[in-house]
Parts: C-alpha cells; sequence; structure tokens
C-alpha cells in the first residue's frame, strides 16, 4: 500500500514496530557481545597457563653452547694446539626458505668457492635441520661487513663467531697431535652407536688423527646450553639464561717443541722417523716422521687438490712412521738377542767366536754363505766385542743355537710384534716372525735359514721405531716393560694430574748380572775406540750408551759387493740407531731410523746425538715430574683401529 | 523535557555543524587506541603511524563533509547511486585489477577504488527507501523484492571473491528488512532456507581457499604451518595477555613476528596480548556505547527512512566488530574483515567515516527534531 499523508496511525504503529525491532536487535548485539567476551575469558584467563606455555615455546629456544675444546700444552706450556676465535657464515637449513636462491646470492656477496658450495649441500642432507652449518669459516673484516649490511635478506643466514682448532707449530707435531676436521657422517655414526651424539650438538669438528683422535672425548668437554629469545625466523635476539658448558681436559706432553725442530732438522730431506722416550715412565720426549705436512688444512676441510698432493706424494707424509713404520730393526736388536744368549746359558760374557767374515750351517754339505758386514771378518769376538762392533757371525751363530722357537716368544716380551699401546690410534705391529706366524701368513714351513738371518735383526723381522724404543727402554730398566705414552699429564681448571705408568708383565732372566753385562756392551758401542757409535758421540758432555744398525732392504748375491752409489736410491740401506743416557741414570731413550740413509754409524747415530746434546743442553733430563702411579697391563691393550686416518 | 534538551542541543555550536559529540568522542578514542597498538603492531614504525593519522584526517573530514548532507538528499538519490554501484560492480567484474586472487579494484586512472565499498552505504539507503515507500512492515511481495535488491549486489561482491564484503553488505540490507518488520515466519524460513544453501555454497559457489579457510577455521592445529597457523598464533597472542596483558610494546607474540597480519586484520590480538582482559573489556565497552548511540539516533529519528538507514548503519558496524573479534579469537573463519576504526589502513575507514557522518546528519537534522 502507497504511503500517503493520511496514514498517521500507521506512522506510530510503525515506530512502535521499529522500537521492538531495535531493542531485539540490541538484545542480540548484547548476546553475541556476551559471546565474545565469555570467549575472551576463557582464552584469557581459564586457558591462561596453556597459552602463556605455548607463547614461551615460540620465542624461546633452548639451545646447546659448544664447550672449548682442551688444550694441547708441549713441556714448556707451549701451545701446541690452539683454539683460534674467528668469524665463519652458517646457515640454518630449516629457517631457509629457498636454499637455491640464498646460497646463489651469497656467492655474490661473499667469494665462496661452488666446491665449497656443492660440500654444503652433502653436508646438509644428512645434519639435523635445525642445527646451524658453516658454508664459509675464516671470514675476513671486509666480508663480515659485507654479509652484516644484507643480513636481513636472509633469513637463516648468521655470522657466528666460533673458535676453530689451530696448530701453530704447522707440520713438527702432526703425527703426535693429529687434527680435528668436519664431524662426517661416519663420525655420527658413530656418536650415534655410542650414544654420545647429544654431547655434540653443537659441536662441529672432532678429532680426526693421533692425541687429538685418541683422547677425543676428554678434550671435547661437556656441552652446555642456554634459553635464548628468537623471533619467528629463528633468529637469536638475546640469551635468557645459560648453563655454561664444561670445558675439555688440557693435555701435557713431556715433549719439547725444540726436540720436534731438531728431529725436523736433524732429518733433512730424508725419510724417516725419531722416537725419544723417558725409560722411567714411558713419557715420549720426541716423536717425529719425516715427511710430514700442515694439519692446519684439515681442520675446516682440505680442498680436493691439497688433499690428493698429501695423499699421492711419494714420500707418504701420512704415514707416521714413529709408530706405523715397518723397519727391519737390523743390529739394533743384537742386544736383546745376546740377553737371551746369556739366559739360555748358550754363552758367557766370556764366549768367542771365531769370525772368518762368513757364517755356514755346520754338519751341512752344500749350502751358502752367511756374509759378515765386515770383509774377511773381527777374527775372534766375545759378547762384548760382537756388539759394540755388530759382528754377524757371532749372531748367526746365536740364533742358529738358539732356535726361532726360544727367539720369538722371549723377545716378543719386549713389545715387538704387537701393539706397544701407545696413546694413538695409528700403529702397526709390524712383524715377530714364528713358526706359527710364517705357516700362516707366507703358508710354508720355517726353515733354519730364516732363523738366521733373525739374528741381526733381518728377514722377516720388522719393528716400529715405537717398538724400539720400547724395547730398548726393557734393557734400561732391567727387565720392567714400560708402554709408551704421549700425554704425561692432564689437567682440569688448574688442577694437573699426572698420567699413570702402564707396566707388563717384566722380562726376567736368570742371573740379574745378565742386564748389567749387556748395557756395558751398549756403553762400549759409543764409548769404546772401536765402537761404532765413538764417532758420533765424541766429547759429548753426557754419557750415553747404544746401538747402531744398519739394514740391508734386499739381499746382495753371495759374491756380490754393496755399492750404495750404483743402487736405486731406494733401495738402499736404512740407517738405525737406538740408544740412551746418561748412562748411570738414564732419562731418555733414543731410536732413529733414516730410510736408505746408508750405515747407521754415521747417518743414525749424529742424528740422536744432536738430538740428545739439546735434550741435555735446555736441561729437559730433570724438568720432568715421574708419575708415582703403576698400573699393571696383563694383556696388551690393543689400538681401536691400527689404520689412522 | 525532551524538548528543552533539544532546544539547547540546537543551539550549541557542534550541532550546527551537524556533529553528534557522544558518536564523536566514541570515535575519537577508538581512532587514538588504534594509533598506540599500530605504533607497537608495526614494529614501533612511526611512518605508519604517521599515515594511519593522515587517513583517519581524511575520514573525519569525509565524516563532517557527510554530516553537512540532508538525509532527504539521500533519500531522494538512493536508487540512483544503488544503480549506479551495481553497474561499477559488474564493471570491476568485467575491467578490475586483480589483488591477492581477487577482482575488487576498479582503476579509473587517478585513483583505485572499490565499488563494493560503496555498496555498504548504498544498499542500506536503497532499502530503506524501497521498505519506507509502503507501509511497515513490508508485504510478501516487498520482501521478496527487497531479498532481489540484497542479493544483486551481494553476489556480485561474492564473486569478486570477496567474502567479507558480501557478508557485511548482505548484512546491512538485511538489518533494514529486519528493523522495518520482517515477518518473522518469513526469517525463520530464511534460515532453513540459508542451511539448505550451505551445501550448494561449498560444492558450486565457494573458492578453494574460501573452503580451506573454513576447513582451518574448523580446525586449526591441523595444519599448524600452514594455514591454521594464522589463527593459532592469534590465540596464543590473546590467550597469553591473560588479565593484564604483557604491556604495550611487550607482546611477544607480535613484537617478535610470530602473528601474522599483526597491523591490519589480526590488530586486536596485538591489543589482547599486550593490555589483557581488562583491555579488552575497555575496548569493548567503547564500541558497545557507539553501538547504543547509533541505535539511540535510530530510535529518536522521525521518518522511517532514517530510523532504518540509521539502525542499519549501527548493526552493521557491529557486524564488522563481531566478525573480526570473532574471526581472530578462533570462533569465525578467517574472512578478512578489518577491526572497525583500529586496523590499519584500507579503503574501509573511509567508508565506515562516511556512515558515522550519515549517522550525525541523521541524529542533528532539525526538521526530524522539529517534528516531535
Amino acid at each position: 500500500m502507497r504511503r500517503n499523508s493520511y496514514q498517521m496511525q500507521d506512522h506510530t504503529a510503525e515506530a512502535h514496530l521499529f522500537a521492538r525491532r531495535a531493542i531485539t536487535a540490541l538484545i542480540a548485539v548484547a548476546a553475541l557481545m556476551g559471546v565474545l567476551i565469555a570467549n575472551l575469558y576463557y582464552l584469557q584467563i581459564e586457558k591462561y597457563q596453556t597459552y602463556q606455555t605455548r607463547s614461551n615455546e615460540n620465542r624461546i629456544k633452548v639451545q646447546p653452547v659448544p664447550p672449548n675444546r682442551g688444550i694441547i700444552r708441549d713441556i714448556n706450556g707451549n701451545i701446541l694446539a690452539a683454539n683460534e676465535p674467528s668469524f665463519s657464515l652458517e646457515i640454518i637449513p630449516e629457517a631457509v626458505t629457498d636454499m637455491e636462491w640464498t646460497l646463489s646470492e651469497l656467492q655474490l656477496i661473499i667469494d665462496i668457492p661452488d666446491e665449497q658450495v656443492e660440500q654444503f649441500k652433502r653436508i646438509i642432507k644428512y645434519q639435523r635441520r635445525f642445527k646451524s652449518i658453516p658454508i664459509k669459516t675464516k671470514l675476513t673484516e671486509n666480508e663480515v661487513a659485507a654479509f652484516s649490511v644484507k643480513q636481513h635478506l636472509f633469513p637463516g643466514v648468521a655470522i657466528e663467531a666460533r673458535l676453530n682448532r689451530h696448530y701453530p707449530y704447522t707440520d713438527t707435531m702432526t703425527h703426535v697431535i693429529g687434527y680435528v676436521g668436519k664431524i662426517n657422517k661416519r663420525d655420527l655414526n658413530r656418536l650415534e652407536r655410542e650414544e654420545r651424539i647429544k654431547n655434540y650438538a653443537a659441536t662441529r669438528s672432532i678429532g680426526k688423527l693421533g692425541l687429538e683422535r685418541f683422547y677425543e672425548e676428554q678434550l671435547h668437554g661437556t656441552t652446555g646450553s642456554e634459553e635464548v629469545e628468537v623471533n619467528h625466523r629463528s633468529r637469536v635476539l638475546r640469551q635468557l639464561s645459560i648453563e655454561a658448558p664444561k670445558p675439555g681436559t688440557d693435555l701435557h706432553l713431556a715433549i719439547a717443541v725444540e726436540m720436534q725442530e731438531q728431529a725436523k732438522k736433524s732429518l733433512r730431506q730424508n725419510r724417516g722417523a725419531i722416537v725419544a722416550m723417558d725409560p722411567r715412565d714411558g713419557a715420549i720426549l720426541a716423536m717425529y716422521s719425516n715427511p710430514s705436512y700442515d694439519p692446519n688444512l684439515f681442520v675446516t676441510g682440505i680442498s680436493q687438490k691439497d688433499y690428493s698432493l698429501i695423499l699421492n706424494s711419494k714420500d707418504k707424509p701420512m704415514l707416521n712412521r714413529t709408530t706405523q713404520g715397518q723397519y727391519p730393526p737390523a743390529s739394533t736388536i743384537k742386544p736383546q738377542l745376546a740377553l737371551l744368549g746369556l739366559h739360555k746359558k748358550l754363552v758367557t760374557p766370556e764366549t768367542t767366536v771365531w769370525d772368518p767374515g762368513y757364517w755356514r750351517f755346520p754338519n751341512v754339505e752344500t749350502q751358502r754363505n752367511f756374509r759378515d758386514w765386515k770383509v774377511g771378518g773381527h777374527g775372534w769376538v766375545d759378547l762384548v766385542t760382537a756388539i759394540k762392533q755388530s759382528c754377524d757371525i757371532y749372531f748367526y751363530d746365536l740364533a742358529y743355537r738358539l732356535g726361532i722357537d726360544e727367539i720369538s716368544p722371549f723377545i716378543s716380551k719386549f713389545g715387538f710384534g704387537d701393539y706397544t699401546g701407545i696413546d694413538i690410534h695409528e700403529e702397526y705391529k709390524a712383524t715377530m716372525p714364528s713358526r706359527e706366524w710364517k705357516k700362516e701368513k707366507k703358508r710354508q714351513p720355517w726353515y733354519q735359514g730364516d732363523t738366521i738371518s733373525i739374528g741381526i735383526g733381518q728377514g722377516y723381522w720388522t719393528a716400529t721405531p715405537m717398538q724400539l724404543a720400547m724395547a730398548t727402554s726393557v734393557l734400561v730398566n732391567k727387565g720392567d716393560v714400560i708402554e709408551p705414552k704421549v700425554v704425561s699429564a692432564t689437567s682440569v681448571d688448574e688442577s694437573i694430574s699426572l698420567t699413570p705408568i702402564k707396566k707388563r708383565n717384566p722380562v726376567v732372566v736368570n742371573n740379574p748380572k745378565h742386564w748389567d753385562t749387556i748395557l756395558d756392551s751398549m756403553y762400549q758401542t759409543v764409548n769404546a775406540i772401536d765402537g761404532t757409535a765413538r764417532a758420533a758421540f765424541v766429547d759429548a758432555v753426557y754419557t750415553a750408551a747404544g746401538k747402531t744398525g744398519t739394514a740391508q732392504l734386499f739381499s746382495l748375491g753371495e759374491d756380490e759387493e754393496y755399492d750404495a752409489s750404483k743402487i736405486n736410491e731406494r733401495r738402499r740401506d736404512n740407517a738405525m740407531f737406538v740408544g740412551y743416557a746418561p748412562y748411570d741414570n738414564p732419562s731418555i731413550v733414543i731410536v732413529v731410523a733414516v730410510e736408505n740413509a746408508g750405515g747407521g754409524s754415521a747417518n743414525a747415530a749424529p742424528v740422536a746425538r744432536e738430538m740428545m746434546d739439546l735434550y741435555f743442553s735446555m736441561g729437559l733430563a730433570n724438568k720432568r715430574n715421574i708419575s708415582t702411579e703403576i698400573i699393571n697391563v696383563e694383556e696388551t691393550e690393543l689400538a681401536e683401529e691400527n689404520n689412522g686416518g | 523535557m525532551a524538548k528543552t534538551e533539544n532546544e539547547r542541543r540546537r543551539s550549541s555550536l557542534f550541532f550546527r555543524f551537524h556533529i553528534d559529540l557522544p558518536l564523536l568522542a566514541g570515535i575519537l578514542t577508538l581512532m587514538l587506541i588504534s594509533l598506540f597498538v599500530v605504533y607497537s603492531a608495526g614494529s614501533q614504525n612511526m611512518d605508519m603511524v604517521v599515515r594511519q593519522m593522515v587517513r583517519m584526517g581524511l575520514g573525519l573530514f569525509v565524516m563532517l563533509l557527510v554530516a553537512q548532507i540532508s538525509p532527504f538528499t539521500y533519500q531522494k538519490w538512493a536508487p540512483h547511486i544503488f544503480v549506479t554501484g551495481i553497474l561499477l560492480l559488474v564493471a570491476v567484474l568485467l575491467f578490475g585489477d586483480m589483488g591477492k586472487g581477487a577482482q575488487r579494484w576498479l582503476n579509473l586512472g587517478i585513483i583505485k577504488f572499490q565499488p563494493s565499498e560503496i555498496m555498504k552505504l548504498s544498499l542500506p539507503m536503497m532499502m530503506a527507501w524501497f521498505l519506507s515507500k509502503y507501509t511497515l512492515p513490508p508485504s510478501l511481495k516487498n520482501t521478496f523484492l527487497g531479498f532481489i535488491i540484497i542479493a544483486t549486489p551481494t553476489l556480485l561482491i561474492a564473486k569478486q571473491p570477496d567474502l567479507g564484503t558480501s557478508l557485511l553488505v548482505a548484512s546491512s540490507g538485511f538489518f533494514v528488512m529486519f528493523l522495518a518488520g520482517l515477518s518473522l515466519r518469513v526469517l525463520f524460513g530464511l534460515v532453513i532456507s540459508v542451511g539448505a544453501f550451505l551445501p550448494i555454497l561449498w560444492f558450486y559457489l565457494m573458492h578453494g581457499y574460501q573452503k580451506q579457510r573454513v576447513l582451518t577455521f574448523l580446525n586449526p592445529e591441523s595444519d599448524p604451518l600452514g594455514s591454521g597457523y594464522h589463527i593459532i598464533q592469534s590465540k596464543i597472542a590473546i590467550g597469553s595477555g591473560g588479565t593484564e596483558g604483557k604491556g604495550w610494546l611487550q607482546g611477544t607474540q607480535s613484537q617478535l613476528e610470530f602473528l601474522p597480519e599483526r597491523h591490519t586484520d589480526f590488530i586486536f590480538s596485538v591489543f589482547s596480548e599486550e593490555f589483557g582482559f581488562v583491555g579488552v573489556l575497555l575496548l569493548l565497552s567503547i564500541y558497545a556505547f557507539i553501538i547504543v548511540r547509533g541505535m539511540q539516533i535510530a530510535s529518536r529519528a522521525q521518518e522511517a527512512f532514517t530510523k532504518l538507514l540509521a539502525g542499519s548503519l549501527t548493526l552493521t558496524f557491529f557486524v564488522y566488530l563481531f566478525v573480526n573479534i570473532g574471526m581472530v579469537s578462533g570462533l569465525l573463519p578467517v574472512v578478512g574483515v578489518p577491526l572497525p576504526l583500529v586496523s590499519y589502513g584500507g579503503t574501509s575507514i573511509v567508508t565506515l567515516m562516511a556512515s558515522f557522518g550519515i549517522l550525525m546528519a541523521i541524529g542533528t537534522n532539525k526538521r526530524l527534531l522539529a517534528s516531535t
């Protein structure tokens, strides 16, 4: 119905209708407001605790804090393995939306080689997504500045200040200390298996070689944690609280850096190894393998080029010649054999043997001659002469009379043919042959001729310089078998504790005087006019004793003459020397092995002299605290894996 | 009594410039709150606050301008504006600019604007004009015609698609019908038919992202990092505000940017986190005050047209508020409706202020009051 002027009645009715509807609407508004308020009351008052917690879970993240790795020092406190602060560019894969874009844009700002980007991509595949992974380490100040300006463009990417392992003495300590490297998949699996993975939540590198590997657990320390406030892009804004990490144990060595440097200098361009050991507790005083390499290359990831250069070098720098170099011990083990002869009463100090310059089996018609190194022979020789002049005939005869079944078990007690128990994993057992050994390895019976070569430390017998150091210490200690150890003390928070002496079952002989006879013969070797090492030690301020050795690397024909100049350099004789000083109260045993250098008297003994001279001139002899704690090692503790790195 | 009050009011300066003081007070209070919350939500960016102030200034200017126009002029022009608005909506569908997957904007060279905003004012005007031509309550035929008038712009806007605006536009038209005395039987019938329409809406008319919003609304925790993220973070923000809130600029959900769309649609969450339940009650009472005042103006108006228009505009304002708060606190699906007068930016603030201008024009019209 169309509205017109006389519908005033309707007008009032309409007003009433409107008023009713308006009130209904207002009631509805009030009811709906009530619903809103009730809901807000529920969220803010009833469920406050829940949402408060969830709000905190959003903004508060607990993250691990890596402990500072233990420091390694030499005897004078010089730091051999340090933690150096450096800036690295790191990425949390989880927080990055477009990884490809991020990586290519980052390469525009900071010089990151493609190779490194590829490596990073491989690493993030098996690392946890929330873990910050470095893509470039050791940033320069300019690079830090360049990135900081553009940081906001890169969620999930940040510059982190971290401590990187640094080895200030580069290649002089490599074979002792080893190095740490990036944790790889194999490391992760092992940590997982050993349930140590949690402690590595913030750790980027792990010991791969040497002490760094052997003492990984102690050096690493305990990871702490901190509560931080983060924004929605997981960027840390501030620290709220921290449970401090426990730093790793510091290691103290008996080695002096100068000894290592001297060893490197003395070995010059020759391949070889030097081991010096304190016979009182087995502490290593020097341990150098030549050639060496710079361990710093491995810390943040070595480039393929550098790695293949080291790996493929003909001189095999990665071989730790002190514990993995398997050399024929040559004449250096004559003292032990002589001791066995005395013990078995096959010889006395007075027994003499006629040396015509060759030896042959008695009672056998057709056979070869075993030659003495000295053409024409030494004539009548007794035990002391046989050692000081290194007479081969005497020991051919002795070995023949002892037989391999006597030699092998007795000599093994000195540590040959087994791990020495030293505290690095890179070690070989070398070979102390026996009838069983030959049967198993060579599938051949033991021939009598094999025993004769054993008499002069040749043939199947090989030993590492570390084994020789241990075996020589047994003589010095008159039967006590002490295992070598690189770490002589550890410390946590300034409190130093000496590492115990590890003793094996001693070598026992029927008359203790035999020890003195043998030690005297070694004294004569160095000090008698006709001793093979006299020239090397003339005018020394201390009294030394020792034994030279010259190892043939291939057999000469019966009538051939050895002529170094005609022989391929790599097949020349190895020069060997074992020795100790001071004679009355020994504090250093030294072993020198120089590959393809020629005779031991001329080429190994002078090196030992240089080392000892330095040792005594630095006053290192009286500098050490010897532990009184002794652990008896029943069984030889085997190296976990003998093949390092 | 009423007369003397009216005389006193008529003589005041504000009255002469068609300003309703209580309404203005409510609006300015909300604006002031808005500036503080925008400052906090926008990471303490003063530029944003300045831009918001400029926009508010523009809104106040538009409000004053609109208030000077007599309600009878709107009544006269209502059908023309409505038809123009419908044509513009059709133009948007044909030539409009795309933005966020929806065609809402019409580019006129100099300015871009959303014709759907005009419809927020134009539809209730049209409905009030149409229904007030006849005796109230409306006849069945007029009710039917009224629904067609409502449906036309609603569907055009929904097609853009802009579900939030079409909902607001539809409700503004519906409120006119309701206040005009829509038969309760028709109302129930309507409720039932809407219920029947829902499956059709779901299967034929809704876009994928709209369906997703509804699904997420029903169970936000099912997709905490995807579409459920907004609502979960919003509820955490509100809930962790507790009784007294974390304090201005201290809301971790907003300051650390866990909350998305902080300064626009989700600004209520920022407010709730920083000022708590106490602040929320205060804010809601300001809104309630404005709504009560609006309904008062409507009931005092003398003509059916002005009554219906004022009532509808006021109730639509409430719908804004209810949908926004309901949405950020998890009662309603996320439909993209800003919190009136507090959210940062948008053309909506100008439209809103224009509607307050109309309310003020109605509340201060001498002829209307004189006829009491």
